[in-house]
């Protein structure tokens, strides 16, 4: 197999299959409550792309995002899907065409997993052949066998695997927009980070419209291409990329909230995929261990990293436990931790701490392996910013460089 | 004993037929309407505390006195049983069904409405599958309650065992008053159960395997 130079970017990224979503002078007022939970919010969502809705709790981001698919109806003003008015149709069929995430994944326990994600292709009345086709086409898509998870009931599941068939879920009938409230919050943070990396991929291949409801800047930084911070009354407090909210807060208030200056915040902006990353000795599950082990020694690597014949990492053995075999062992892939190319260095970090090896192994789409990043390539990247930065206000010469940085 | 038994094998296991039958159907009837009324009750949570009540000062009542206050309404006969037994049959079922659709979890409902399921489907599909373990054991323990029952029904010339008991009842001190009322007595705890173990496989069959205890 021939190594192919790929660059950031070059991935082959799929065709936009979103729709682009506009709310228009929305308002939520509840009845005997003096204060309006949305007051006036207009705002574009482009097709195609990840918003995030942050802000503190009680500012009526939920309430937002429930309008779109008519769980809470607005006062007044109105939503367009792809320039369509949303009232223009039944509540439930617009609700058939918008796939909803929530929060732990919100399964049907009585259901198996195959009959939790076709539950809407069912409704659409789709012949069980295409919907047995379609839930297997989707279990695959968020990295759960379905062999091996097709007939469990939610309860055998973890709590990440469940939530990763509620996104499995909220895509059965391919929706042009995803909702997902808070879909991450239930899981302990290693759990998070992979699913936040999974959404990415995903995301990568789909192109769907997503609004996704967080209280967590970092997941919103990490996931949004673009962040709406709400302010109490789903006040617009600043609708930008990251990027140039962390960069120029638009006030104080999202400049608390995001704590934007610390130089540390770059961790959480910058991608794993901009590090230039390791290619230790790899090798294939079956293949006899004898030349892998030459092979390793040769490089100098004291662990070999294991791939399926999907290219796929499932084990990272130091090179005296592969001795011990005829031919190359693999492990459930659930047990290794990896990253997502698009993770943040901050995962990273996170994810070394956790790690034997001090390494962490990055993926790509559908979990393909790309490569290692060690701790010295983060720190290494660290320092390089921050000398181009000292860099750049050398040759702008003086306190406004100091003042575009803060 | 035996001898007694053997002259009426026939008639008497006609009878406990009979008496499993009065039942069943009784149950069933029971089933739905408590149901039907349990959606209700969750629908419009003011009835809430009015379900309660009913169910428990029904099972208050004495069944030789709703047997008397049916009787000039209804006439002797199988009807005045059927709806006795009907009666006692859905207040279980009525507090088990109230019980089971208060637990099932509002974000699941939220969620299912979220998918575009219609309220029906949220009701055949999420509600009733979700509830179904706990209004199965009101079933359950109405089928019960409903043998004895529908032994004092028989009062009033219902079909099914209980017949047996009043004959050894008005005899007492005759020949066969002790057969009699034993041959009643122990059909109707066989035919009982017979009616337990069968219930207990309709939950094994009904109750989905996600959900089982």
């Amino acid at each position: 197999m021939t190594q192919t130079e790929s660059s950031p970017g070059s991935s082959p990224e799929g065709a936009i299959s979103g729709a682009e979503l506009r709310l228009e002078n929305v308002v939520k007022r509840y009845p005997g409550q003096k204060a309006a939970a949305v007051e006036s919010l207009s705002l574009t969502i482009p097709a195609g792309e990840i918003v995030a809705f942050v802000g503190p709790s009680g500012c009526g981001k939920t309430t937002s995002l429930k309008m779109i698919n008519r769980l809470i109806e607005p006062t007044s003003g109105t939503i367009r899907l792809d320039g369509e008015d949303i009232r223009s149709e039944s509540a439930t069929s617009l609700r058939r065409k918008i796939g909803y995430v929530i929060q732990g994944g919100s399964l049907f326990p009585h259901m198996t997993v195959a009959t939790n994600v076709a539950v809407v292709p069912k409704m659409l009345g789709w012949d069980s052949k295409r919907i047995a086709t379609r839930v297997d086409e989707l279990l695959d898509l968020v990295g759960l066998d379905p062999d091996r998870y097709r007939d469990r009931y939610p309860r055998e599941l973890s709590g990440g695997q469940q939530q990763r068939v509620g996104v499995a879920r909220g895509l059965a009938a391919d929706p042009p927009v995803l909702l997902m409230d808070e879909p991450f919050g239930a899981v302990d943070p290693i759990t998070r980070q992979r699913l936040q990396d999974e959404l990415i991929s995903i995301q990568r291949e789909l192109r769907k419209t997503i609004v996704c409801v967080t209280h967590d800047i970092d997941e919103a930084i990490k996931l949004g291409d673009r962040i709406l911070i709400l302010q109490e009354g789903a006040k617009i407090a600043q609708y930008d990329t990251p990027d140039t909210i962390l960069a120029a807060p638009a006030n104080d208030f999202v400049a608390d909230f995001v704590g934007a200056g610390s130089s540390l915040k770059q961790l959480s902006l910058t991608r794993v995929r901009s590090l230039d990353l390791g290619q230790p000795t790899t090798a294939h599950v079956g293949e006899d261990t004898g030349p892998v082990v030459r092979r390793a020694e040769e490089a100098g690597d004291d662990s070999v990293v294991v791939l399926d014949d999907r290219d796929r990492p499932v084990a990272w053995p130091w090179l005296r436990q592969v001795r011990h075999n005829d031919r190359v062992q693999s492990t459930p892939r659930e047990l290794l931790v990896t990253l997502d190319q698009a993770a943040t260095l901050n995962d990273a970090l996170d994810t070394m701490l956790t790690s034997a090896h001090s390494k962490v192994i990055v993926t790509g789409d559908r979990d393909r392996y790309l490569g290692v990043v060690d701790f010295e390539s983060v720190t290494e990247h660290m320092r390089r910013t921050e000398r181009d930065a000292a860099q750049q206000m050398q040759d702008a010469g003086g306190h406004e460089a100091v003042d575009a940085d803060g | 004993m035996w001898d007694f038994i053997g002259e009426r094998g026939d008639l008497i296991a006609f009878n406990a037929l009979q008496h499993a039958n009065l039942v069943l159907q009784a149950v069933l009837v029971a089933t739905l309407v408590a149901v039907a009324l349990a959606v209700l009750v969750n629908r419009f949570r003011v009835l809430d505390p009015i379900a309660n009540t009913i169910s428990a000062i029904g099972l208050t009542i004495p069944s030789f006195a709703l047997v008397g206050l049916l009787l000039p309404l209804t006439m002797i006969g199988a009807t005045t049983a059927f709806i006795c037994v009907a009666f006692y049959a859905t207040l279980p079922i009525l507090r088990n069904a109230v019980v089971g659709f208060a637990q099932v979890d509002e974000t699941l409902i939220e969620s299912a409405r979220g998918m575009g399921m219609s309220e029906a489907s949220v009701l055949l599909r999420v509600r009733l599958p979700l509830a179904w373990p706990v209004i199965h054991a009101g079933v359950r323990t109405s089928v019960q309650m409903s043998m004895g029952i529908a032994a004092i029904a028989a009062y009033v010339l219902g079909p099914g065992l209980g017949g047996y008991i009043f004959t050894g009842l008005s005899q007492a001190g005759g020949v066969n008053a002790v057969n009699y009322a034993l041959v009643g007595t122990v059909g109707i705890v066989i035919v009982a159960v017979i009616a337990d173990l069968l219930m207990l496989l309709l939950g094994r069959v009904t109750i989905s395997k996600g959900i089982r205890a």
